[in-house]
This record gives structure tokens, sequence and C-alpha cells, in this order.
């Protein structure tokens, strides 16, 4: 069974809390306890429906000023297979949520109150999902049943989006618009009657049928991060030695020859190991254990790369940026850079230029304070301490971005991608 | 209630088997945890979640042991074949376990014992938890929570940072990005850490079966002293007060979840194996943290908890 990890985006009052619950109530995953919770919610709120928002917001902070502020994690499956939901907040000062909420997903929906159209919001989840490469963005339209239903306006919308789609979206990416209603569950789970113009599928039939990122990193150069050298030391495994890690990208097989980096030292591997069974190949996303056919240096943090498909090594990195934090990037501040799992300290030396989302385009004067303030995103050069081995995030992006981490406050204070 | 709450379609709950990926992502970060932390420890319970965790540990590092010790917050009302199970799994594995008691804090006089009717030390574990996290220096306790379980756990992080008072800030957490995990913290400061969020309750009993763990066998049906209060079923134990009109009888039940006694709720079943408590799960209509009393004091119920340092 596999998971289909989704991004929802939206903004405030877009109906973006009612279309989870929908998705959820309809696939039977809210138990009686949890409605008859939301009924009684809902009475003591004056509404005379069942507040399916009501099942997302969880902090009274939320519950309070009726928006969505933290990254909610929602499950609900399907006889086909599992979808996890990081509903993320569609107000303006919480967007380092979207991006947190965004990454590790194949699918973003965003959604759009049919009656507001595009707005700048709509701009922003759309240009952070490109940049984060989510090869699948559903447009959900929502609130058809407040137009009508009307085809026009639903063309209109689409085709507003498809002029963003021509500067922000790469090739590659695919883009499906869908007319729903929410409150009604047009067109979420059942094919709607009241749009017979509309001939594409319901939202869960197109997420249902959505490729997982698993299946298209398995296909990318094979980077194994090392996060533990394994030597238990007793009777049985004296001399066993075993670097244990998550597959970042590609599959590996025994027999391969593999280089480790940063020493350079080249090995077969001997065996691929899931608690003591072994497997012939590992692939993208596993954890597993690796032993190789010689002593080599390897120690936590360096990472085992196949020959022939060796990342560039380097010190000096281009890289788009996106700051997370209330204080902003300081040019010259030295920051500990994090990629994967392996930390180098690392000075920000440059900052080319700033994204202006609003008007998509770029500022190529940099910014007259020198720095990039909470959730902005920039292009910057950064110089490590030692070298990384990442490569371009849109090559491979299991293995081309970094965060960084204020040694300060211990924050992570932003996100990088390699260019 | 209007139209709202008219499903349109019926859709079946379905039966499949354990995405394998849960556990690769789990384990994952356990030995994240061992590379960035001093002290860990696996906060036990005797629950179905802290075994799967454990269980997780020991495939993380094999063949190498498993680099936690085990802690063990006794509130004293525990059900005995938790702790008869806790034992054994302790032996078997060759962990280490440290017990602290909920009761000693009451004599300490650092918590008060609760009273009447709804009486429980669910609470008062937190005040134990910090202590013991201050006297073992624990800079990391992995705990079995699920992000599927509660409203304010849905906002929880992986890597979860507390501070010298255990306290949860909900505004002030550490963004997580793709699986990069950030466990830097300062003297003091401790890290929750939660290798399962991403499962739910059907996860885990798949997983648990799949791996052919042993449980406490007070998640299968067993015949039980027990009473009725607001709609539930209590079992009857010397830690409960009781009402005049609150008759004991006896009954087949289990347990969904395994709390403490004062604040876990058992359900009617037959269920004496894991296909039968799957199936019971799937077309369950009560959720699972709606057997625990403990949150149906309000609605914010677990994030006040959270705020305190609960875990």
């Amino acid at each position: 069974m596999d998971i289909l990890r989704i991004a929802t985006a939206g903004s405030v009052d877009d109906g973006k809390s009612t279309l989870i619950g929908r998705l959820l109530y309809e696939t039977n995953s809210i138990t009686k306890d949890k409605i008859e919770a939301l009924e009684s919610a809902s009475k003591r709120k004056g509404l005379d429906f069942l507040d399916l928002s009501l099942l997302t917001d969880g902090l009274i902070a939320e519950r309070e000023q009726g928006i969505t502020i933290d990254v909610a994690h929602i499950y609900f499956s399907t006889p086909n297979r599992k979808y996890i939901i990081a509903d993320t907040p569609g107000h303006f000062e919480y967007t380092r949520n979207m991006v947190t909420g965004a990454s590790n997903t194949s699918v973003s929906i965003i959604l759009i109150d049919a009656r507001n159209g595009v707005v700048e919001q709509t701009k922003r989840h759309f240009y952070i999902s490109s940049m984060l490469r989510i090869k699948n963005i559903v447009v959900a339209v929502n609130k058809m049943d407040l137009v009508g239903y009307s085809q026009e306006r639903f063309n209109e919308i689409k085709n507003e989006l498809l002029a963003i789609a021509e500067q922000v979206s790469f090739e590659g990416q695919e883009l499906q618009f869908i007319p729903i209603s929410s409150l009604y569950g047009e067109n979420l789970v059942r094919k709607s009657s009241e749009t017979p113009w509309y001939e594409g599928e319901t939202l869960l039939n197109t997420l249902e049928n959505v490729a997982t990122q698993n299946s298209e990193l398995s296909v990318k150069n094979a980077r194994f991060p090392v996060q533990q050298v394994i030597r238990p030391k007793t009777e049985e495994f004296h001399d066993y030695r075993g670097y244990a890690g998550k597959i970042a990208s590609g599959s590996f097989f025994v027999g391969d020859l593999v280089e480790a980096l940063p020493s350079g030292q080249i090995s077969k591997i001997k065996t691929i190991e899931k608690f003591g069974t072994k497997l012939e190949t590992g692939k993208a996303k596993e954890s597993v254990v690796i032993t190789l056919e010689d002593n080599i240096d390897v120690s936590r943090g360096n990472m085992l790369v196949k020959v022939g498909e060796q990342p560039e090594s380097r010190k000096e990195i281009e890289a788009k940026i996106c700051w997370l934090d209330g204080q902003m990037l300081t040019v010259g501040k030295t920051y500990l850079l994090q990629h994967g799992i392996n930390r180098v300290k690392a000075k920000v030396t440059k900052v080319n230029s700033l994204i202006d989302i609003k008007n998509m385009s770029l500022n190529n004067t940099p910014p007259a304070d020198g720095g990039i303030k909470l959730n902005e995103i920039g292009w910057i050069t950064i110089k490590t301490a030692s070298p990384i081995y990442a490569d371009k995030y849109e090559e491979n992006p299991a293995n081309g971005s970094f965060i960084l981490i204020d040694e300060m406050n211990n924050g992570t204070v932003g996100i990088g991608f390699v260019e | 209630m209007s139209t709202i709450s008219e499903k349109t379609t019926v859709y079946q709950a379905n039966d499949s088997s354990f995405p394998r990926e849960l556990e690769d992502e789990a384990i994952y970060i356990l030995r994240e945890v061992a590379s960035q932390f001093e002290k860990p420890a696996i906060l036990f319970s005797g629950g179905k979640d802290s075994i799967t965790v454990v269980r997780l540990a020991q495939k993380a590092f094999y063949p190498a042991k498993i680099p936690f010790a085990l802690l063990h917050v006794d509130t004293g009302h525990n059900f005995p074949e938790t702790i008869e199970y806790r034992d054994w799994l302790v032996n078997k594995l060759g962990l280490e376990l440290h017990v602290r008691y909920v009761e000693d804090s009451i004599k300490q006089g650092k918590v008060k014992e609760e009273t009447g009717k709804y009486a429980s030390r669910n609470a008062s574990q937190t005040v134990t938890l910090l202590d013991a996290i201050e006297e073992f220096k624990f800079d990391a306790c992995i705990g079995g929570a699920r992000r599927d379980e509660e409203k304010a756990r849905a906002k929880e992080r992986i890597f979860s940072v507390r501070d010298d008072f255990g306290q949860w800030d909900a505004k002030k957490q550490r963004p997580e990005l793709f699986d990069m995990l950030n466990g830097k913290i300062e003297l003091g400061e401790n890290v929750r850490v939660f290798p399962i969020s991403n499962w739910t309750e059907l996860d885990v009993w798949n997983y648990i079966k799949e791996e052919e763990l042993r449980i406490p066998s007070i998640y299968f049906t067993h015949e039980r002293d027990v009473f009725e209060r607001d709609g539930m079923i209590w079992a009857d134990s010397e830690f409960i007060n009781k009402s005049e009109d609150e008759i004991p009888y006896k009954t087949q039940v289990r347990f969904r979840t395994v709390g403490d006694m004062t604040c876990t709720a058992a359900v009617a079943s037959t269920a004496d194996n894991l296909d039968d408590v799957i199936g019971e799960i799937l077309s369950a209509q009560i959720s699972e943290r709606g057997a625990r009393i403990d949150d149906k004091r309000s609605e914010a119920a677990m994030e006040k908890r959270k705020q305190a340092g609960y875990f």
C-alpha cells in the first residue's frame, strides 16, 4: 500500500478546512463520537449545519480566531492508498508553514473562492508549490454553488491561472482544474450533476491516480547519507560494521561499486540488510544497513554514491532561499548549514536578488537593508567551511535542499534549494 | 442538521496491509535521535504504541542493541497485565528500565492528589516525568503519540522542543522541512520525539499483526468487573470512587488503549485475536481517544496538558 502526501493551501475563508472535513467524512474516516462532538460544537457557535472545518482547527487560538495557524497533519485512506494531508495556513503571516507543509508532498491542492477568483495568496501558493517542484497541482475552484455553477466563471479563473502558470510552472508539472463545492460535496467524491459541462474527474479520483514522489525519486542518481555506523562488538558480530541510513534517491544493488564522500575511497556493496534480512536491492526512502567489502573511512554525515554518479563537491553554493524566522538573514553571519543529516558551518556572502511574488518579477537590486526577511524568498551565495555533496534541487530534490540553523537560538531559520 | 450532514456517497473503509514506508520513516527518526542526542530514553507505558516504538528501535540498530533506556512513569493505577508485559519485554530484549512513581511526587508534596468521582493521576504524571527527565538528564524522550489521535497532537512536530519546564509552545515550533530534523537544544531544554507521528491507529494494529508482536492481554476480550458511567464502560478497581448507584457487574470487554485505570474506558467486545480487533476498528463507531476519559474534560484538554509538559 502506498502513501500519497498532499499539501492543501488557500486563503482565509476559502473553505479549505471544510474541504478536508468533507474528504474525511465521505471516506468514513470520522468516527461517531467525533461527529457528535462536531455537532455540539457547531451548535455552540450558533450554526445550523455541521461545521466540518472544526475538525482540523485544533488549537485554542485557531478556534477563537476561526483561522488556521499551524500545519496540521490529517489522515485518511481508501482501499487504494493512504493519504497524508499537510493542511497549511493560508494566512499571510504564516507562509513559512506553507513551505514546511508542502515539502515532501506529491500533490498541492490550491483552493480558490469562485467569487473572488485569483488573489495574491493564490499566486504565492502556486509559486511556492512550483519552487518545491511539486509535480501535480490541483486547482479546486470552490464555492461554485455561490456562482450558480457557472462554467463561464470557472473558465475565467482557469485562464487567469494558466497565464500565471506560464511564468511559474516548470516542465513536466501537471495542472488540473476542478469545479467544486465543499459545503455540498460537489465533485469531491461524487461527480456533480450541477456541472454537466465539466468532463474531468472528481477530486478524490484525481488523487487516487497521481503517481507518488517515491516512484520518481527511485530513478534519480543513487544517494545514501550515512546516519550511523553500526558496530555491535558482540561475539556473534565481532567484526560487523554496517552503515545505517535511509536511501535518499535512486537504488543500490549488492555488488555495486560505491564511493564514500568526502574520503573518495571506493568499495563494493557486500550486503543490503533490513533487520538481519539480506536484500538484493534497496531503493529511495528505504531505511537499510549497507555493509561493504572493504574497511574504508565512512562516518556519520558521509554519503555513499554509485561510482559514475558522483555529485559535485561544493564549497560555494548558489541557492534560492525562503526565510522562516523573525530575525532576518544577515550577510556575513555564521549559520549552521544542514544538508540532509550533514552539518557544516556556513556564511551567506551575498544576497543576489529577491522575488516579488505579487508582481511575479525578480528584483535584481539587492534589498536596501541587505537581508531577507520572514516569508521572503531570495537568491543567495553561501560559503561552507567544508564541502557538501548536493545535487541541484531541480535535478534531485532529495539531495538538493538544506536548512540553516541559527546557532544563537538553535532555530531552523531558512530553507535553501541548491541551484 | 441540514444538507451538509448527508453523505454523498457510501465509502468503505479498507483493511489493506501496513504501508512499509511508515516503518522506514520511523527507523530514520530513531537513528537521528541516537546520533543527535547524548542521553535519549523511550517513554514506555506498556501500551501498543510504545510497544511499536520499541520494536522499531530494535530494527533500527540491529544487530546492535537498542541504545535507549526505557522510562516508565508509574501512576500506581496501572493494569497489572501491563506491568507483567513490561517486565517480560525488558527481560527479553535486555533493556535498561527506569520506573518513577507518581505516588512519590504526591508524597513529596509536588502534586496534589485529585479527589472526587473523576479523580485521576493522569495529569499528575507530568510532574513525575519532568522530575525524572531532570534526574536522569535525558535530553530526548521518545514517545508513541500519533497525530491522528487528537486535534492538538495533529499540530505536533516529530522533534518537539520543550523548555526548562517541559512546556510546549504551539506558536514557537520549529519548522520541519523534508526529512531534515534539527535537534539542537540548550542545556536544560529537551526534545520529545514522535517517530510514529504519521501512523494511524489502524496502521499500528496492522503492524503489530504483520510483525507478530506480543501485546498485553487486556487488548483482547476478557471477563471483567465493570460499571457504567457517562455512557462509557469503566473497569471497577479500588482506585475509582464509585457512587452508590454505580453497581459493578461482570461482562466481556477489551481495551482499545491502555492508560491509567482511572482514565481508560473499556469496550464491550468478543475479539480474541488481532484480525477481530482490526475488524472492530474498521467498523468502530467510536474513536480511540473517545475511550479516554481524560480527553473528555474539555475540547482543549490535550492542548492544555501539553502546554504544561505532558507528552
